[in-house]
């Protein structure tokens, strides 16, 4: 006897706990190889999986096992010219030249060094902007609910078929068969005492017209017994779903990009690494960021994330006019109230001369008080000049809210991207 | 030959070929009188046999971080290519479940038919060791308990609870089995009833067992651990256990001083699978050997009545070939001798000694030589495992034809030495050692329980007989390690060789207990 079973439609993915289980109990090793990944890559090349080793030994499930030494005769396939009485050397350093000292101890399963496997594009990503978040996020403007959720709210007895609920259904279909059959149950037994007690009579005091009336009786309630339906369309539940205003918490990135002519293409690539990242961690956490990208040298434009990341302009460098274009565009579109308001600027620190204390005036005055944070990372290998010491007293005005890093080499990047967006504890 | 007209040809398949040809393959079978269970033929895609892989191939299983490790390993191996799947996977139970890759050609499928339905199949179904060892028909159920009340206990205790339980659990799994006594097959339903019962009177005994004043002794207490001389005879109820247990898991089960209830019965599952894989592990070669003599039958058969086309039985051909190929030992792609081609080797040979009997055969095997070649091959599934099996049929044409030797491998020697090759002076020397090689007795270090000092420190102690001088591996650190977190208590392994202890093991390490 055989039956065929086709099991393709079936979920796949059986093993997902385990693989997440897995994952898990080597966080911290994957979590070393995904750093890795990310410093190592080029900037277009964040969105695909990576390969992740691991050393065998740290992971390897011991059992008891034969070490080597001792005598032990193995019995191997393939002789060409060996003879009774042959004597050689072993086999150094595991060449797979002569095989018989490999020959007994096909159980063992200490050959790999490495344990390798994938990490899917998303486990990846995970594992990239594991712990991060933006921070000082706030619900502003609850009154704005024009954002909507399906949300439970009890059960109705209309509804698509797919909400059906079926213990809430089948309790309801008990219930009427209950209602339903009590009385018929009831007349049937009042009928079948009435033919046994009839039955029990003295046969000349039958009546025999009788009993068949009440046979008669107790088959026709019989059959309707049965006609009760099992289930009918009145029983059926649905599970209601209604929408509920959902407060939302509008947020905006701006991200700020020196390309001036002092920005070496390697500057440049760090930054729109940076950049990328960001772009990358707000897209996956945050559906509801939007996104300004803006680029400066001596004068600011609002540009689309395509410009943004792959055009080349070069100039002087006017780092306020990047700032005043923020300003405006918060003015413009983003009132504060509203929105939680984020600016990411990166640059290599130079700048026209009186233009720094320009820019702190502007930070200090108009930017930081309606913004959630700031972030600065200085990309550059040298001394630090005009612009950075002027960001430091704004630091120091606004601590909370205000962060500057320096990025050296294209390695920095990941760690800094993690300092400045790490999740902290509750904030003031 | 009357030449019929091919039930399909070309390489796509569907459930009315499959059908048909299975209808063919059983009606083959049932006149070889392969003795069968019912088949359940589960189509899946490639995706759902890598999960089946890694979950080694059970159809429903608890969840552990080593089957995740294992599911990677093995799509790692498949996406690049180094590994082709398995075409099939059978499962031991009853109906006996045989999963079909949907990517397979048809031949592939008739051939995983024939191979996994009909051969491994009634392998399971004859074979000795499968008949006392494991259930068939409770096992997928038992499955579901297990998974079942494992998951429970990681939303009761936590998942990494659990989890360093079962790590232990699995270190020992080897050493779960009874291998002498033949355990008492129990449905799940059963099972899930017993377990609570179980729980309260497996405590009651435990806690009799380690009673820190029972009414015999009542100074125990006071007697500690260094006592030597034991003027009050404290210590004269012998050692306990009275006899060495080989059942690490099921000494552990039992007398562990401070496990938990649900953690004896965590030990208890998987206890219970390693005792349904036990029969797997010692019967590769004969059923490997089995499937592949069926399945070679088979196919030839379809092709002489003329269902198959030649284009198919070319493509079987090949397959087969490639199944059962021997690389040498100097070849770079060998690893270690293939079971498939050893059992099948040996199977065949069977045949042709039944049905061709050379003078040697004759002399060699008297009893098989010249009989009946389906009772011959039939008797030799049915009654043997790996070693006993080798033992008895390792004939010198299969020696000579496979050109095994045997080089011996002495650490108190300065050179390999080959002792015996495919002559008449080497067949019984090389038979005796490849069977020695498959015994598991020899293949995992004996390992047991020498005794558990319920009288003083509650230590444990393991004796591990060397054979012929073997050390242990490394691994035996964090195995011991394991062990002492089942225990609760100091574990100390001897290696003894020759009557004399060679070598001790400490866990906790000795430094740490000096600093207790």
């Amino acid at each position: 006897m055989t039956y065929f079973i086709d099991r393709r439609a079936n979920a796949k993915h059986k093993s997902a706990v385990n693989r997440q289980r897995f994952l898990d109990r080597y966080r911290t090793h994957i979590k070393r190889s995904v750093e890795e990944a990310v410093n190592r890559r080029s900037i277009t090349d964040m969105e695909r999986g990576e390969k992740v080793s691991i050393p065998a030994r740290d992971i390897s499930e011991p059992v008891f096992q034969h070490g080597p030494g001792g005598k032990r005769a193995i019995v191997a396939p393939g002789n060409k010219e060996f003879v009774e009485g042959d004597r050689m050397r072993r086999p150094g350093g595991g060449g797979s030249g002569d095989g018989a000292g490999e020959g007994g101890a096909s159980n063992q399963g200490e050959g790999m060094d490495e344990f390798a496997f994938t990490l899917s594009r998303e486990e990846f990503l995970d594992f990239v902007f594991d712990g991060l978040e933006l921070p000082h996020l706030e619900r502003k403007n609850l009154v704005d609910l024009d954002e909507v959720r399906p949300v439970r709210a009890g059960l109705s007895k209309e509804g698509v078929p797919a909400r059906i609920n079926i213990v809430r259904s089948m309790r309801e279909a008990q219930a009427r068969r209950i209602a339903m059959r009590a009385p018929i149950r009831r007349a049937l037994r009042e009928a079948s005492q009435a033919l046994s007690d009839e039955e029990r009579k003295d046969p000349v005091l039958r009546n025999p017209a009788r009993i068949n009336e009440l046979k008669a009786e107790i088959e026709r309630l019989e059959k309707r017994l049965k006609a009760v339906p099992f289930i009918d369309t009145y029983d059926l539940r649905y599970n209601n779903l209604i929408d509920q205003p959902q407060p939302s918490s509008k947020a905006v990135m701006f991200c700020v990009m020196d390309v001036s002519g002092s920005m070496t293409q390697a500057h440049k690539d760090i930054a729109k690494r940076f950049f990328l990242l960001l772009y990358l961690f707000l897209q996956r956490n945050y559906e509801k960021v939007e996104l300004v990208f803006v680029r400066h040298h001596t004068a600011a434009k609002e540009v689309d994330e395509e410009e943004f990341f792959y055009s080349r302009e070069t100039g002087g460098t006017i780092v306020s006019s990047a700032l005043t274009m923020v300003d405006e565009i918060i003015e413009a579109r983003y009132p504060p109230g509203q929105w939680n308001l984020y600016v990411a600027q990166a640059s290599d620190g130079d700048n026209w001369d009186d233009d720094s204390i320009t820019c702190r005036d502007l930070l200090v005055e108009r930017l930081m008080p309606r913004l959630q944070y700031f972030t600065y990372v200085e990309i550059t290998p040298h001394a630090h000049q005009a612009l950075w010491e002027e960001y430091e007293r704004v630091e120091a005005e606004y601590a909370e809210r205000f962060a500057m890093r320096q990025i050296v080499e294209a390695g920095d990047i990941y760690p800094v991207f993690r300092e400045l967006f790490k999740r902290r504890i509750a904030s003031p | 030959m009357t030449r019929r007209t091919p039930i399909a040809t070309g390489s796509d398949w569907s459930f009315e070929i499959l059908l048909a040809f299975e209808g063919e393959i059983a009606r083959l079978a049932d006149e070889y009188r392969l003795d069968t269970y019912p088949n359940q033929i589960e189509v899946i895609t490639t995706e759902q046999m890598m999960d089946a892989y890694a979950s080694v191939g059970m159809p429903v299983g608890y969840h552990h971080w080593s089957f995740g490790k294992q599911f990677l390993a093995v799509e790692q191996a498949y996406r690049r290519g180094q590994m082709g799947l398995a075409y099939e996977l059978v499962i031991n139970s009853d109906p006996c479940i045989a999963y079909l890759m949907e990517e397979n050609t048809l031949m592939m499928q008739v051939l995983v038919m024939a191979h996994a339905c009909y051969g491994h199949n009634s392998f399971f179904k004859g074979n000795y060791l499968f008949r006392t060892w494991t259930d068939a028909s409770s096992i997928v159920d038992y499955l579901v308990f297990a998974r079942k009340y494992i998951s429970e206990c990681e939303e009761r205790h936590g998942v990494a609870a659990v989890e360093q339980l079962l790590d232990a659990c699995h270190a020992l799994q080897s050493y779960g089995v009874d291998r002498y006594k033949r355990p008492s097959p129990v449905s799940a339903a059963e099972e899930a009833r017993r377990q609570k019962e179980r729980e309260e009177h497996l405590q009651a005994q435990v806690n009799t067992l380690w009673r820190t004043i029972p009414g015999l002794a009542p100074t125990d207490v006071l007697a500690g651990g260094h006592d030597e001389e034991d003027p009050l005879g404290l210590r004269e109820g012998g050692r306990y256990p009275p006899e060495p247990q080989e059942n690490l898991l099921y000494f552990i089960e039992k007398n562990a001083p401070l496990l938990a209830p649900w953690q004896r019965e965590v030990v208890r599952i998987v206890r219970k699978m390693a005792q349904y894989f036990y029969p797997q592990r010692q019967t590769q070669v004969m059923n490997e050997g089995w499937a592949t003599f069926w399945h070679y039958t088979l196919m030839n058969r379809l092709f002489d009545e003329g269902l198959v086309d030649e284009g198919l039985i070319l493509e079987f051909l090949q397959s087969h070939t490639a199944v059962v190929n021997q690389p040498a030992f100097d070849s770079p792609y060998f690893s270690g001798i293939n079971p498939y081609a050893l059992g099948f080797a040996m199977f065949s040979d069977i045949k042709r000694m039944c049905q061709a009997p050379t003078e040697e055969d004759r002399e060699w095997f008297p009893d098989t030589a010249g009989s009946d070649w389906l009772e011959a091959v039939h008797f030799a599934m049915r009654n043997f495992k790996d070693e006993s099996f080798i033992q008895q049929y390792l004939s010198p044409k299969v020696i000579r034809d496979l050109k095994l030797f045997m080089v011996v491998d002495d650490d108190q020697q300065e050179m390999l030495e080959v002792t015996a090759i495919h002559d008449e002076r080497g067949y019984r020397r090389i038979r005796e050692s490849l069977a020695t090689q498959y015994a598991l007795a020899v293949r995992e270090p004996n390992i047991q329980i020498y005794s558990a000092d319920i009288r003083g420190d509650r230590s444990l102690t393991l004796r591990h007989v060397q054979e012929s001088r073997r050390p242990l591996a490394r691994s035996v650190y964090p195995v011991i390690r394991h062990l002492h977190q089942l225990w609760g208590f100091p574990v100390r392994l001897e290696s003894v060789h020759e009557e004399e202890v060679a070598r001790r093991y400490h866990w906790p390490l000795p430094e740490e207990e000096r600093r207790d």
